[in-house]
């Protein structure tokens, strides 16, 4: 058996754009672009990429539910691709944001069901079904149908569900996406829990949140137009922009700005998000040094626009991910005051 | 983990109980799937007395009642059963899971069976408490018989129904709407379907399964034999032959579908 329990291989998947659907019809477009990864037994491991980035697509892919065009996939050293019947028994999914089951049921009785669809006896699920009810905080709910249950239960029963078939390798996809502060901190809680009553169980989990993936992963792979890079502890990654300084800006206008603030001295990563609605434009910069900032403050207001606010921090996985990709993980105006990041 | 045939069966039940017992807590399809049937049928019974039609026609209309609401159940529940079951989310949790796809299948249509009939006999209760119904039952072993035949034929295209429509998006609704109203007459839910003329009756009855299990039931159970189209162990047996068929071809189309939309991309929503 592989020493690794998820391992990929070369995976590529192209989608033909539909034909009537858009005007570039017909066009091919990349999903995963060459993929391998090697994910320890026991590890949690994250793929951090923004919207697009191709994660869902690798995740349906080593769900059994995807074919990719090519490459290979093996998990807990089964194929993954070609031995359906070996690979289902040990995988299952969350993705956030997301309901399951049937509003007709009740949480224990949607649970139940999906162990029977899994073949587990009842005299093994009964008890994990209670274990799981209670774990995410619905013992005073369980004789309640789930339709009469809030969405944000509703995705709970979700969680459980895909936890109560004990799965070896488990996939999260963007497990806290549109949650509260306080739900996504329940749920990362939830995981980390089940790691440590679970070592054996491998978790590969998405996310566009940086924050995420520092606090919870072992390993971290940032992906970006259907690749993967970087691969190493959020702490090592981290170090990649230890010695720089993170520069958030919101300046006057939201025309673009000028070309050379891009090859600006001591600048060597810098990224414009213009925010029409309010006429502004938000800048993260990554500066080589602390003093190179008051050059480069010097140099926009002489173009004539005003400086509305100036924050410096320590370098997170974002500026990672800037200095690798150039890019933003998420859109400054999806990061709405109160979330977290 | 439970292998072989009883997790076959595990799982068929497991599908089937949802119906099952959602047909019990919720109790707003009464009105919906039992009153309104009962009405159109209602309606026929008048048009048939008006017209001085033969007694025995308002049994027809009342079995024709209740062969629709079986019809309608097929197409829009276990036909677009998968449909349904993508946009709750629910599909890719059955497919990535390692259970048989045509126990799926099969659960689906024991919940559905289960649940038409309970309608079937509302229905039958209420008419015939309100009209009157003579029944003639000739062949009663026979009237059992063509009954079951008719609803594995029946569920059978459903069954083949769903599977073709495994991948399908939201065109589907159209093509369900566009095979509705032309079976209902084709079908000869309210009449003989022999009236239509014994070309067009044989070729309606070759697709759908309802217009011979209709006239073998008219026959078993009114003694209406001059009006029949074949005999009742002829279409029994076409019946079982439908049946078998559509079960079969139902488990390669869904293998083949799945396959497809595995390649394809088409096993889940989109924008997910
Ligand atoms: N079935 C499909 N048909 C066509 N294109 C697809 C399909 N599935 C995904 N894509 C495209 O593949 C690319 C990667 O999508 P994917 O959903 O994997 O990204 P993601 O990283 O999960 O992003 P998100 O944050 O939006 O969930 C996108 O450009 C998407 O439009
Ligand atoms: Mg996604």
């Amino acid at each position: 058996m592989s020493e690794y329990s998820i391992e990929t291989i070369n995976i590529r998947r192209t989608f033909k754009i539909d034909r009537m659907a858009r005007k570039d019809a017909g066009r091919i477009l990349v999903a995963l672009d060459d993929v391998n990864l090697q994910v320890k037994p026991g590890e949690l491991f994250g793929l951090l990429g923004p919207n697009g980035a191709g994660k869902t697509t690798l995740i349906r892919i080593l769900s059994t539910l995807l074919s990719p065009t090519s490459g290979e996939a093996y998990l807990n050293g089964i194929d993954a691709i070609n031995d359906l019947k070996r690979v289902r028994p040990i995988i299952n999914t969350v993705s956030g944001g997301e309901t399951c089951g049937y509003g007709i049921l009740t949480a224990a009785e949607n649970l139940r069901l999906f162990t029977e669809l899994y073949g587990i006896p009842w005299k093994v699920a009964k008890p994990r079904v209670e274990k799981m009810i209670h774990v995410v905080g619905l013992d005073k709910f369980k004789g309640v149908k789930v339709n009469k249950l809030s969405t944000g239960m509703r995705q709970r029963v979700n969680f459980a569900r895909g936890f109560v078939t004990a799965p070896k390798v488990m996939f999260l996809d963007e497990p806290t996406v549109g949650m509260d502060v306080n739900a996504a901190r329940e749920i990362r809680d939830f995981i980390r829990n089940w790691q440590s009553e679970n070592p054996d169980c491998t978790i590969l989990l998405t996310t566009h949140y940086m924050a995420e993936a520092d606090e919870l992963c072992d390993r971290v792979a940032i992906v970006d137009k259907g690749t993967t890079q970087g691969c190493d502890t959020p702490a090592a990654l981290k170090k990649m922009v230890q010695k720089e300084t993170a520069l958030e800006l919101t300046i006057s206008g939201d025309e673009p700005v000028p070309e050379h603030w891009h090859s600006f001295t001591g600048i060597v990563k810098l990224v414009a998000t213009p925010n029409p609605s309010e006429k502004v434009t938000g800048i993260r910069a990554l500066l080589d040094s602390a003093d190179a900032s008051g050059r480069f403050i010097n140099e926009i207001t002489s173009t004539g626009r005003l400086l509305l606010d100036l924050r410096t921090s320590e370098p997170t996985l974002e500026d990672v991910f800037i200095k690798m990709t150039g890019r933003r993980l998420t859109e400054v105006s999806d990061s709405k005051p109160g979330s977290e990041e | 983990m439970i292998t072989g045939v009883r997790y076959f069966l595990k799982v068929a039940l497991a599908r089937a109980y949802v119906r099952i017992i959602g047909a019990q807590r919720e109790l707003s399809w009464i009105i919906g799937d039992t009153l309104l049937p009962f009405l159109s049928v209602a309606a026929y019974v008048y048009v048939y007395r008006a017209m001085n039609a033969p007694p025995e026609y308002t049994g027809f209309v009342i079995l024709g009642g209740i062969v629709v609401t079986f019809w309608m159940h097929m197409l829009w529940s276990m036909g677009m059963q998968f449909f349904w079951e993508k946009e709750m989310g629910n599909m890719a949790l059955y497919l990535m899971a390692p259970l048989s796809r045509p126990a799926l299948l099969l659960g689906m249509a024991i919940g559905g069976i289960f649940m038409t009939s309970t309608r079937a006999i509302m229905i039958y209760v209420a008419s015939r408490f309100l009209f009157g119904i003579q029944f003639n039952i000739t062949e009663p072993m026979m009237a059992l018989a063509v009954s079951l035949a008719t609803l594995l034929a029946l569920y059978g295209l459903g069954m083949m129904l769903s599977s073709l429509f495994f991948i399908a998006g939201r065109g589907i609704f159209y093509g369900m709407q566009v095979m509705m109203e032309p079976v209902f007459f084709l079908g000869g839910f309210y009449f003989p379907v022999k009236q239509l003329g014994m070309m067009v009756a044989t070729a309606a009855a070759a697709i759908i399964p309802v217009s011979l299990g209709l006239d073998a039931l008219r026959q078993t159970m009114f003694g209406a034999y001059d009006s029949a189209l074949f005999t009742p162990k002829t279409e029994l047996i076409a019946l079982l032959v439908m049946g078998v068929v559509f079960v079969y071809s139902s488990i390669v189309i869904l293998h083949k579908m799945e396959a497809v939309g595995r390649r394809e991309g088409k096993l889940f929503l989109k924008n997910q």
